[in-house]
């Protein structure tokens, strides 16, 4: 397989965004990734997309978006894992690279939610429909469920919960695309109003709109699209049971954990080579249990990371200096390319306020459901 | 000779006081609890109707029973709340306590009385042979239109039974039906709450039936009321079913076990039913029963039971109706109710 | 709900009905083809007990529209004798009540209606169990 690396990258402000369509956001941000490089047309498209079809009426989305980005004739395919379309486009279109198959492909995601679809209804069927939907379940309530069986089995606490959301949102508010730009206290998420016990509305991420797009070639061309590619140096994907009750302990992320140990088998690097990363804070708890399936914390010690401060821009590893999912947002089918765009602008020393020192390795980790798929990508710095 | 093999029942966990009733309307709780004899109801959940109520009734009949539940050749519910108003309760029922395919279903419908009038056909299909194993089930969760009389006692629950020739657990001595054309109470379809004649509900209607069944059951027999242990009637208030067992000659002392209504309100097809399995728990082998419905519209049911040796070592196999009646139970206001009930204007 | 899906999980959803695998043991339910533990395709039919044990659980404050009007619920993972993993409601008690451990029963009851107008669709929640004496099963 040929090395890969990131070349360029586009991406649109994450919000309500009233005035603009799913195509409308996919092409602004596919148009900057490539306007940046100054490359004229790509092999080959990825995109990542939970569902056109239920939130827009809108299926068959590869054509669509080829035509509206002027690219007719381009091969491009939608992918689906949920809410790790995104990682797992990436991780697609990497591959298409790294087999020799094309040379410039572009992975893009895309997500419009607010055009007045059911969105609890929507996200519910990333869930199992059998055997949770069917019984009244949510996707808050999942996670739920997650976080109190972590309180229950290792003592993790509100608090522990609250403060993933307080980090993050200090570090959406330096992120000029993040949905929300402000902080939250500690007493501000402990007091919002009950979604499902005992998460709260602020520990939550939000319903959004945006579209994220990078850039891939061989790394042996970079230089003809960047001076300062960033190397794709792994590829972990991995599956777990959809149906929560049937993993034996629901707070343990299994999904998360192999798709970790695959992509650092296959880069030769551990957690501690890993200076900043980007993973998949649907729900704070999530957070906690992704940094104990990452080996960043020990099993059941994944709530005091945020709580001390070692996750924060300044602390020991750097967690979604983005702003995560929670305060940056959670356009589903774009999340996972939001999260390579930020590492790659990291290890380019180009993330500004946000920037973390020396950085040279990161992370991302991107998931679908309730962890029933996780991808996780290492990248280096070129 | 045929009789019930098993018997269950199900009452819902909600309740509601008459007390709170009464306050939402400005009357005086006092005198509503004494002129109805009726202290609180049952309320079913946004969950519960009379499929699941039969469903969990069934249950215990065939657990007392002991038998294979493929063995039973017919199911018969009787209600006037089946859920839809096209396509059985019956079907539902079976699927769920593991009855059929090879099976005859069918949904009966006669005001109060359905669920006796199901008892009557099981038995008989039991009697004459064509099937091995029968069930009649009475279930209901009707409605009491707001700021009536009846919004105080229509409640919800039922009871099941299972019909057979073998380790009969009661014996079905004797059965007599009355009816006629009589309009007391009844609801048009697509109307939400049944309408009803006030004062023409009682001796024309109630009282005149039960009082006909009952007499010429007893006739047929050659029974007189001191020869029974136990009575129960229909009960639609806590009034009525004292008041016509008195008249009949039947003392407080053999009516007191199956007269649950002041607690559980009126179950509609479920209500003497349920008053019967009331006794079943408590009878002695060799006790004689009498039960009689009541229909609107009109009719009654009226069935001589005779307790066998077999009763008390099944019964304790599944909840007693005391334990359902006395056990944990949840007040409801009023607000709560009216939701519950859907008398709550929604968008759908 | 489309007719034809909901007579297909009426064994799965009224009777309880799953498979104990021939192969490793582990119970599935519902019923499915392969194994998840062992891969292997050949099972023995077997109903789950109506009872069983609270793992984890939530409750639900912000609810899908069909659930609304029922919200605030409990939902828990439940474990039942024979190691069979079910979602359910919880039912009749205060949903803040619901704690890993807690002994439930599974009660047949109404779980959604499609509207006004469609089917209504059944199947099992928990409710909060309690024995009586003497082994007798009270309510």
């Amino acid at each position: 397989m040929r090395e890969v690396a990131i070349v360029s990258a586009g991406m649109t402000p994450f919000g309500e965004l009233w005035q603009h369509s799913l195509k409308d956001l996919f092409v602004e941000a596919a148009l900057e990734a490539l306007r940046r490089a100054e490359a004229d047309t790509v092999d080959a498209v990825y995109v990542g997309n939970m569902s056109g079809g239920q939130f827009v009426g809108q299926e068959h989305l590869g054509p669509l978006l080829a035509d509206h980005l002027g690219l007719r004739g381009v091969p491009i395919t939608r992918v689906e894992s949920a809410c790790a379309s995104g990682g797992v486009a990436l991780r697609s279109a990497f591959l298409e690279v790294a087999s020799g198959m094309s040379d410039l492909v572009l992975a893009a995601g895309v997500e419009k939610m607010n055009d007045g679809g059911d969105v609890t209804n929507v996200l519910a069927t990333a869930a199992d429909q059998e055997a949770e939907v069917y019984h009244g379940i949510t996707f808050p309530g999942l996670y739920a469920m997650i976080a109190r069986a972590h309180m229950a089995t290792h003592g993790t606490t509100l608090e522990d919960l609250a403060a993933v959301s307080v980090k993050n949102h200090r570090h959406g508010a330096l992120n000029p695309k993040a949905q929300f730009r402000q902080e939250v206290t500690l007493e501000q998420v402990m007091a919002s109003s009950l979604v499902a016990d005992p998460l709260r509305l602020l520990h939550c991420s939000p319903v959004s709109d945006g579209a994220a797009a990078v850039l891939l070639c061989p790394l042996e061309r970079a230089s003809e699209f960047t001076d300062r590619p960033v190397e794709i140096r792994a590829s972990g994907l991995a599956t777990s049971s959809m149906a929560l009750a049937e993993r034996r302990d629901p707070a343990f992320l299994d999904a998360v954990s192999l798709s970790a140990s695959r992509a650092y088998h296959m880069a030769g690097l551990g957690p501690a080579d890993i200076d900043v990363a980007e993973v998949h804070d649907c729900f704070s708890i999530a957070e906690i249990c992704v940094l104990e399936a990452l080996c960043f914390a020990e099993r059941g010690r994944g709530g005091e990371a945020a709580r001390t401060g070692e996750t924060a821009l300044g602390g020991r590893l750097p967690v979604n200096p983005s702003g995560g999912l929670k305060s940056k947002g959670h356009p589903v089918g774009a999340t996972g390319i939001a999260q390579v765009i930020e590492i790659f602008e990291q290890l380019r020393g180009e993330a500004g306020e946000r920037q973390v020192k020396d950085a040279a390795v990161g992370l991302t980790q991107n998931m679908g459901g309730s962890g029933g798929s996780s991808v996780v990508h290492i990248f280096e710095r070129g | 000779m045929a009789g019930i093999v098993g018997y269950g029942a199900f009452i819902p966990r909600n309740r509601i006081k008459a007390e709170e009733i009464a306050r939402q309307w400005g009357k005086d709780p006092a005198a509503i609890r004494r002129g109805l004899m009726l202290e609180e109801k049952s309320v079913p959940g946004l969950d519960e109707d009379t499929i699941t109520i039969s469903v969990e009734a069934g249950r215990a009949a065939l657990e007392r029973a002991g038998i294979d539940p493929r063995l039973v050749g017919a199911l018969y519910i009787g209600s006037e709340s089946h859920p839809y108003a096209v396509k059985p309760s019956g079907t539902v029922v079976a699927e769920a306590l593991g009855l059929g395919p090879d099976l005859h279903v069918a949904d009966f419908e006669f005001a109060c009385k359905a669920g006796t009038e199901a008892m009557f056909v099981a038995l008989s299909l039991v009697e004459s042979g064509r099937v091995q194993y029968a069930m009649g089930i009475g279930a209901d969760t009707s409605q009491g239109a707001p700021n009536d009389a009846l919004e105080y006692s229509a409640s919800a629950g039922g009871a099941a039974y299972l019909f057979g020739t073998q380790h009969v657990l009661v014996q079905v001595v004797e059965t007599y039906s009355y009816t006629t054309d009589t309009p007391d109470f009844w609801r048009r379809e697509g109307e939400f709450y049944p309408r009803h004649t006030g004062r023409f509900t009682g001796e024309p209607a109630y009282f005149k039936h039960v009082t006909a069944a009952t007499r010429a059951i007893l006739e047929r027999t050659g029974l007189k009321p001191a020869d029974f242990r136990y009575a129960v009637f229909h009960m639609p208030n806590g009034k009525f079913p004292l008041s016509v067992g008195v008249d009949l000659g039947f003392t407080k002392k053999q009516l007191e076990t199956g007269w649950i209504v002041s607690t559980m309100g009126n179950t509609y097809s479920g209500s003497s039913p349920t008053g019967l399995a009331a006794i079943l728990d408590v009878a002695d082998p060799d006790d004689l029963i009498l039960i009689t419905s009541f229909g609107s519209g009109a009719g009654s049911d009226s069935f001589v039971l005779r307790a066998t040796e077999h009763l008390p070592e099944r019964r304790g196999r599944a909840p007693t109706v005391r334990s359902m009646l006395d056990g944990r139970r949840r007040y409801l206001t009023y607000g709560q109710y009216a939701t519950y009930r859907g008398k709550i204007l929604l968008n759908e | 709900m489309p007719s034809p899906r909901y007579r297909r999980e009426v064994p799965a959803r009224y009777r309880l009905e799953a498979g104990r695998c021939a192969g490793c043991g582990a119970v599935v339910y519902p019923a499915r083809r392969i194994c998840p533990a062992c891969r292997g395709e050949r099972f023995e039919p077997m109903t789950l007990s109506r009872r069983g044990t609270v793992v984890t659980s939530t409750v639900i404050h912000v609810a899908p529209a069909e659930f609304q009007m029922e919200a605030p619920y409990a939902m828990a993972v439940i474990e039942t004798p024979e190691g069979g993993r079910l979602m359910v409601q919880v039912a009749d008690c205060d949903p803040n009540d619901v704690a890993p451990g807690m002994e439930v029963a599974l009660e047949f009851r109404r779980i959604r209606k499609e509207g006004k107008g469609g089917i209504l669709c059944y199947g099992h929640k928990a409710v909060p169990a309690r024995q009586g004496p003497a082994g007798r099963r009270d309510a």
